[in-house]
């Protein structure tokens, strides 16, 4: 360690969102100039915990340290006065105004305190521009109409137009090609030789590697540990600290399949370009296959696909033999496809209304009789339908918008129960549900399962797609790299798969 | 359809069924404190008009009136209703009205007599809801647009077939309807005419898929689609539904006025948005009452009426209406925040 004092500390931040535990008791320190990584799988905390060094989000408890005073980072301009700059990853930038009024939102150069002196601002955007390697950018130009890649230099301009010490890369390469990624690193390491600090997020070991100083792993909430040297910790290691778990789930037990019927869902060579790549996949009833793979490896984008809710560049998916019509939900539902989406709230539920009516939107032709609705008996189906599953509270009025996560999931696969639907893509089943509901879930899918239906599911948690799927597909950007029988993977092997790409030993 | 595929089993524990709330208290405890305030707020009125005007204001003559003007504007916001729930607006309704009253009285239309006149105001209302619905559900025009441009070109076309020259109606029946003697029980056939309206109108929404489907549009459209409804053509069915309401308020208005003028309905928009907000109708959709934008219209027809008698001018008339609409919503995120 260096013996001048750390440029950030922070120790024992804890924040609580309501149900969830995001962040308890994280300890991360950060030296003038280095690159210090933040490795994590999804929903370890990283994001949570760089909010609350943006002062986006308050902690509940802990205490944070910068260049040896205590502070409070109140909100995000008192994070970034102090000279704490954060780049996310969905860049946060005006697509309507020009690159110059950009990178100085909010603190424009003016004269007399309102004027603004639009030719400084653009000067010295164009010095910024050009000190990042990217002096080809015109200042004038509207962010609108600039690359991916060129939009993160907007934002690093940004951050550099502040006084700035530290910046916060939250997956600056995700969206980046690989000799972007090149220019990427050579300004990160301009920048720590200036003496700035980096905090780097990534999921890619190799940019670690290549790049960082030190490393520190969260996982669940808590730093497992805290400031590994990066270029030496071995890869079997830093896997290890991220995926030794303290809660164990309970999966249910696995059926013997003596011999599978015909399939019921085929896709062949489906591909949505810059999303996937030819997939090919048969679904038989009674299986459980899972995707496994990272944010943006093209997880979500299949299912909805798959389902018609995004149109396929190429291939075909048939249901029992016959092709739907690519890009029409309606086909797929008919067809006997059901979907319960990433998003809930904004992408399933009519969180104004009832169980019932949630649970009946697809099925309603049911209960009308020209259009004239049977309501007792849209109930009654309603709530047997809930039953099954046992939807709590068991009252057919309560506001969807009431339930847990839980329950609300219970709800969307009861609408596909109640519409007889015979293929159920799941996308994050238990994404928002409590730890201790996520058994009863899983119990409820493998019955599902039991019963006839075929069912694909995507997750982001490794361990649940090994307990629960049959078989699993991994997928890295956008491509099946491995396929096998759940038990015949573990978590290692596709963590490594889903980062490296190469199968290990 | 296939039937669910999964039985009910054993192993999952059964919670006892609850014991259900009845419907009436569940109705009384939560949709109708909105009601009963309006009621509320219509009673207040009715008994500010008494107080002012005891004899002119509780004159059966001047309800009958107020009731006859309420009408017209009614029948729009029922349409107009349909509309917001689903999450969109229509803008061109009072144009629409304009259009369709003097399409229909004009010379060659009055040719075919009572049953053309209607047809013609209907057809006209349907057809202008039909290029509106299309521009929204399948050009993906934003609402406001699409209704914007109608507005313009339904008022252009209404001076255009006039001339700006009022066209009286000279068919034989039609202004009978609006005389004291065709009355029933002292009920004039336009109220009727509204009160069927109403009543089809609440059926509707409350008890029929097209409802459902139009309040799950306007609640969440994502949700919505991947359920599987088919949320263009709901919305283009909605529009056709304004435009339908508008063809018949454009039919009232004739019997009403005995003619067509291309300045008929004006701002009729700007009403029928205030009583379905004041009704309870949120602007973002997902939700709205039938019952709640009728009695929005009738408190509005009332306060007219009121200061018609009191012979203030137009001017405090739209600043009260400008007051009662901030307090509604006001007072309407206070009961939602509570409940």
């Amino acid at each position: 360690m260096a013996p001048e004092p750390p440029l950030l500390t922070m120790s024992g931040i804890t924040k609580s969102f309501p149900g969830v535990r995001a962040l308890d008791g994280v300890d991360l320190d950060v030296q003038t100039g280095e690159v210090h990584c933040l490795l994590g799988q999804n929903g370890a905390g990283k994001s949570t915990l760089i909010k609350v060094l943006a002062g986006a989000h308050q902690p509940d408890d802990g205490m944070i340290t910068w260049r040896g005073e205590q502070v409070i980072l109140r909100s995000p301009i008192a994070a970034m006065r102090l000279g704490i700059a954060t780049i996310y990853q969905e860049l946060d930038l005006v697509e309507h105004l020009s690159v110059a009024e950009n990178v100085y939102l909010g603190h424009e150069p003016t004269t007399a305190g309102f004027v603004v002196r639009g030719k400084d601002a653009k000067a010295s955007t164009a010095a910024l521009l050009k000190r990042l390697g990217h002096s080809e950018v015109d200042p004038a130009r509207l962010v609108g109409d600039l690359s991916a890649a060129q939009q993160q230099i907007v934002s690093m301009a940004r951050a550099l137009s502040h006084d700035v010490r530290l910046i916060v890369m939250d997956e600056p390469s995700a969206a980046l090609d690989p000799d972007e990624v090149d220019n990427l690193f050579r300004i990160v390491g301009d920048l720590t030789a200036e003496g700035v600090a980096v905090v780097y997020i990534s999921h890619r070991l190799e940019e670690i590697r290549r790049i960082g100083d030190r490393v520190t792993v969260l996982k669940d909430g808590r730093a497992v540990a805290g400031g590994l040297p990066a270029k030496s910790t071995p890869t079997r290691e830093v896997v290890a600290l991220m995926t030794g778990r303290n809660v164990e789930y309970v999966f249910p037990e696995r059926p013997t399949h003596q011999a599978l019927p015909d399939p019921v869902l085929e896709v062949q060579g489906l591909a949505r370009d810059g999303e996937f790549a030819s997939l090919d996949l048969t679904l038989r009833p009674g299986e459980i296959v899972g995707l496994a793979g990272l944010v943006g490896s093209g997880r979500s984008e299949i299912l909805e696909t798959i389902y018609g809710a995004r149109k396929p560049s190429t291939g075909q998916v048939l249901v029992d033999g016959k092709r739907l019509k690519p890009g029409s939900v309606r086909a797929a539902v008919r067809a006997g496809l059901g979907l319960a989406p990433e998003e809930r709230k904004a992408q399933a539920l009519l969180m104004l209304e009832s169980v019932t009516r949630n649970v009946s939107v697809s099925s309603m032709s049911r209960f009308s009789y020209g259009g004239w609705l049977d309501r007792s008996a849209e109930r009654n189906a309603a709530q047997k339908a809930t039953r099954e599953l046992s939807l709590r509270p068991d009252n057919p009025s309560a506001l969807v918008r009431t339930l847990s996560g839980g329950n609300q999931q219970k709800a969307v696969l009861a609408r596909w129960l109640l519409r007889g639907c015979r293929v159920l893509l799941l996308d994050e089943p238990t994404r928002g549900v409590d730890v201790g509901a996520r058994a009863e879930l899983y119990a409820v899918i493998r019955r599902l399962a039991d019963e006839g239906l075929a069912v694909l599911m995507v997750s982001s948690e490794v361990p649940e797609v090994l307990g629960l799927a049959d078989r699993v597909l991994v997928l890295r950007e956008g491509r099946v790299v491995h396929t096998a029988p759940a038990q015949e993977l573990d978590e290692h092997r596709v963590l490594d798969l889903v980062m490296e790409g190469s199968p290990a030993s | 359809m296939t039937q669910p595929v999964s039985p009910p089993r054993d192993e999952i524990p059964k919670l006892s069924p609850q014991v259900e709330p009845s419907p009436w208290r569940a109705v009384v405890a939560r949709a109708d404190v909105r009601t009963l305030s309006l009621l509320g707020v219509l009673a207040a009125l009715i008994l500010i008009g008494g107080i002012t005007k005891p004899d002119e204001f509780l004159d059966t003559r001047n309800l009958q009136l107020v009731l006859t003007q309420a009408s017209v504007i009614g029948v729009v916001t029922v349409g107009m209703t349909f509309v917001i729930i689903s999450g969109g607006i229509d803008l061109s309704v009072g144009a629409i009205v304009a259009l369709a009253s003097v399409w229909a009285t004009t010379v060659a239309t009055q040719d075919f007599g009572f049953v053309g006149i209607f047809f013609t105001a209907v057809i006209v209302g349907v057809g202008c809801g039909l290029v509106n619905g299309v521009l929204i559900a399948y050009g993906t025009m934003v609402p406001f647009i699409a209704t914007l441009a109608m507005l313009a070109s339904a008022r252009g076309l209404a001076l255009q077939i006039t001339d700006g020259n009022t066209q009286v109606v000279t068919v034989d029946g039609i202004l009978d309807l609006g005389e004291r003697d065709s009355y029933v029980l002292g009920v004039p056939p336009l109220v009727m005419v509204f009160a069927v309206v109403t009543i089809i109108g609440w059926l509707v929404l409350n008890r029929t898929t097209f409802g459902r489907r139009t309040v799950a549009v306007g609640g969440n459209a994502e949700a919505a689609r991947l359920a599987g409804i088919d949320v263009r053509r709901q919305r283009l069915y909605l529009y056709l539904l304004s435009g339908l309401c508008c063809g018949i308020a454009a039919f009232l208005l004739i019997i009403l006025s005995g003619s067509g003028q291309n300045t008929n309905g004006n701002l009729y928009e700007l009403d029928a948005i205030a009583a379905a907000i004041i009704g309870g109708t949120l602007l973002t959709g997902g939700r709205g009452t039938i019952v709640g934008s009728v009695l929005g219209v009738l408190i509005f027809t009332t306060i007219t009426n009121i200061f018609a008698l009191n012979n203030l001018q137009s001017d405090v008339q739209q600043i009260a209406k400008g007051a009662i609409i901030v307090a509604a919503v006001l007072v309407q995120r206070r009961t939602a925040s509570t409940t």
